[in-house]
């Protein structure tokens, strides 16, 4: 048989494609925190609580309003969106001027909050979200099992990084939300609404980041836990890829849901450092980031 | 400065001050409960332990020998320094008499050892490994609800007995996820199986697949998953969603409790074979206590918060037929006194401190066969208590020897 590395070259596709997975939820994450580290200038450290919301929005739909899977894609983004959003107006927006450490002590506490309310009412040992029936189930790939919900987050992930880098590059909205960032006072001297406007964007990561939530649903335990354990990683990615960069943002999603994913196979007990290791040795080459400007 | 001096001054008098070696010393018996409140292992005992040992203050009547009883309890975020730092504190300024429940096996030790060091008693109740009446035993140190051994005993010999002969273990990369893989690895070969691979991955990571896969494709019979909590109700989630079992591979959760099967669903946790020290519904004193606890919580006691319950009680009930709090005395006391409560009957309490009893082998129900709320498991099982637990001779205990 043919091997790589000493392993059979089966295993490792199927190890890449479970990376592949991972990065997607990576992907998602991260890019939800730079667009509001983009926009806002905010560190975004309620973002784990979010995509934790997400999830449990999902569930409480499900067990209270009997709402299944399908509906709940759209629920969900739009519940946690909403909070987003009203976060921002009742707290951020009166922090933007001073200094980012309080955005990010903001919502660090926020997070912190939520986190604890969460795990006083529900435990930590998660509830159950099943896989919808339309994707239980998995397709033989030849190298791997693959369970058809996990190709459908892969395939999800990749629309939306799309749909949202399409949008902030390549739409009127998405250019007046880069004007802003440049310079608001001029674009507000244009008669757009600029307060409005960062409004939206926060909410739209914090939407983002609910969509994961409700993605890793059947996925992992829903647990208000979740967040916590993911968001770490996804700072590094961030950082990685170059504050702020969007498209940094999601291809190093990728890139290091493939490298953990590999470092799973050749030395699992360092899966969970692999990526700070690879932080770290950015930061010391290119401390811009990967696809980050120089400041 | 003169205040300060004043300040050690007094400090000094009062530790120069003679301890009564009879009475309850500072007229108070204070029990504190340490264990993981907030990270992966909350569910498995957490703060529904504190309300099993206050419950066991309350039927224990409030007092000993007079003196009022205080339950204390702290979070350790499964960090032996941080819970080291914890227990020093209580026993130096908080007058804490004894600390139990210490979930988590590393923090377990650690603070075993400071108990040692301080003549105070420990009682653990949610760590597993077998080194806490192995060769780091204390004269003052009790093992109250399982052990590793007694997981391996239970879940690893009943599957070896239905054929399962080949094994992998996904094992949790600390001190209790190699003890647990060790003693099933160990049994395992005793009975003629074989062990063809393990893979080791960090406490609290969400993403098994990758460890499963490589699981499967060693083409074992048995997945033998030496980890608890969350950790556990991931991997068994996603094994099914791998189709493991389907592909005709077992999954042997090692350490997996009624709070992990409530929080994973029937659906999910169906024909997981198990071994607990308790359940709600084996017997009515079983029962009774259950429905107590229930209506405090909301919840079923799993094996951990039930066996917290019973240390504290035994714990008083030593302090009580002692007559004082001393640790030489109560230790003596808990050493000779039989165990007969909600938990257990007939437990003994070893030289290196193993409690004995009866531990039990279930296996979760199918969502179609649970009648009730936590009605999960189909009994399967006793594992006598002599066979569960390693005898005192074969510890490695060196206090046994003498």
């Amino acid at each position: 048989m043919t091997t790589i590395f000493g392993i059979p070259i089966q295993a490792f596709l199927g190890q890449l494609l479970l990376g592949l997975i991972n990065g997607s939820f990576y992907a998602m994450l991260s890019l939800g925190l730079a667009v509001i580290f983009g926009m806002l200038r905010i560190i975004n450290f309620a973002h784990g609580a979010q995509y934790m919301l997400g999830a449990f929005v999902g569930y409480l739909l499900l067990v209270n309003l009997g709402i299944g899977y399908w509906p709940a894609l759209i629920l969900v983004p739009l519940a946690v969106g909403l909070f987003g959003m009203m976060v921002e107006r009742l707290g951020l927006s009166r922090l933007y001027g001073i200094d980012p450490l309080y955005g990010l002590l903001f919502t660090f506490g926020l997070a912190q909050a939520v986190e604890g309310i969460f795990r006083y009412y529900y435990g930590v040992s998660g509830n159950p979200y099943s896989v919808p029936p339309l994707l239980a189930g998995g397709t033989n790939l030849g190298f791997m099992f693959l369970p058809n919900y996990r190709g459908w987050v892969v395939v999800a992930s990749l629309i939306v990084c799309l749909g949202t880098w399409l949008l902030i590059e390549k739409t009127r909205l998405g250019s007046y939300l880069r004007a802003a960032t440049e310079n608001p006072r001029l674009v507000q001297a244009f008669g757009v609404n600029v307060p409005l406007l960062l409004t939206l964007t926060y909410g739209l990561g914090s939407a983002l980041a609910g969509l994961a939530g409700i993605l890793a649903a059947p996925i992992y335990q829903v647990s208000p836990l979740m967040g916590s354990d993911i968001i770490i990683v996804v700072f590094a990615v961030v950082v990685v890829g170059g504050l702020g960069s969007i498209l940094g943002a999601i291809v190093t999603g990728y890139m290091l849901g493939l490298a953990e994913g590999l470092t799973k196979v050749f030395y699992p007990e360092a899966s969970n450092i692999v990526i700070f290791v690879i932080m770290a040795i950015v930061l010391l080459l290119r401390p811009a980031g990967l696809f980050g400007r120089d400041a | 400065m003169i205040k300060s001096c004043l300040a050690s001054a007094v400090l000094l008098a009062a530790m120069a001050a003679p301890a009564s070696a009879a009475g309850i010393s500072d007229g108070k018996i204070k029990i504190g409960i340490l264990n993981d409140q907030s990270g992966v292992y909350a569910d498995f005992g957490g703060k529904w332990s504190v309300e099993a040992a206050k419950m066991a203050v309350e039927d224990f009547g409030g007092k000993v020998q007079g003196a009022p009883i205080e339950v204390i309890n702290a979070d350790h975020q499964n960090k032996p320094d941080i819970a080291s730092n914890i227990a020093r504190q209580w026993y130096d300024t908080e007058q804490v008499d004894a600390i139990m429940e210490l979930t988590t096996s590393s923090v377990a030790l650690a603070v075993q050892d400071i108990s040692k060091e301080k003549k105070k008693i420990d009682i653990v109740v949610g760590a597993a490994t077998t080194d806490l009446t192995g060769k780091q035993c204390s004269p003052y140190g009790f093992h109250w609800a399982y052990d590793t051994h007694s997981q391996a005993v239970g879940t690893g010999g009943a599957l070896v007995e239905q054929g399962g002969d080949s094994w992998y273990f996904i094992t949790v990369d600390y001190a209790f996820g190699y003890s647990l893989e060790e003693q099933t690895a160990k049994y395992v070969k005793a009975h003629g199986g074989k062990v063809l691979g393990e893979v080791r991955y960090p406490l609290g990571a969400t993403d098994y697949s990758s460890f499963l896969l490589q699981a499967q494709s060693s083409g074992a019979k048995i997945i033998g998953l030496a980890n608890a909590g969350l950790d556990t109700s991931n991997s068994i989630k996603q094994a099914a969603e791998f189709g493991i079992v389907q592909g005709g591979q077992r999954l042997a959760a090692l350490l997996f409790t009624l709070s992990e099967v409530h929080g994973l669903g029937l659906k999910a946790a169906q024909g997981v074979v198990l071994t607990e020290g308790y359940y709600w519904d084996r017997d009515d004193k079983s029962r009774e206590f259950a429905d107590r606890f229930f209506k405090r919580t909301g919840r079923m006691p799993n094996m951990i918060q039930a066996g917290t319950y019973s240390a504290v009680l035994q714990y008083l009930k030593a302090v009580d037929k002692a007559g004082t709090d001393d640790a030489e005395a109560v230790a003596k006391e808990l050493h000779d006194m039989p165990v007969n409560d909600v938990f257990t009957s007939n437990g003994k309490v070893q030289a290196d401190g193993s409690m004995v009893h009866d531990m039990y082998l279930y296996q979760v129900k199918k969502p179609e066969e649970s009648k009730r709320d936590w009605d999960y498991y189909t009994y399967l099982a006793t594992i006598p208590g002599d066979q569960a637990f390693l005898k005192a001779e074969e510890s490695g205990c060196p206090l046994v020897s003498k």
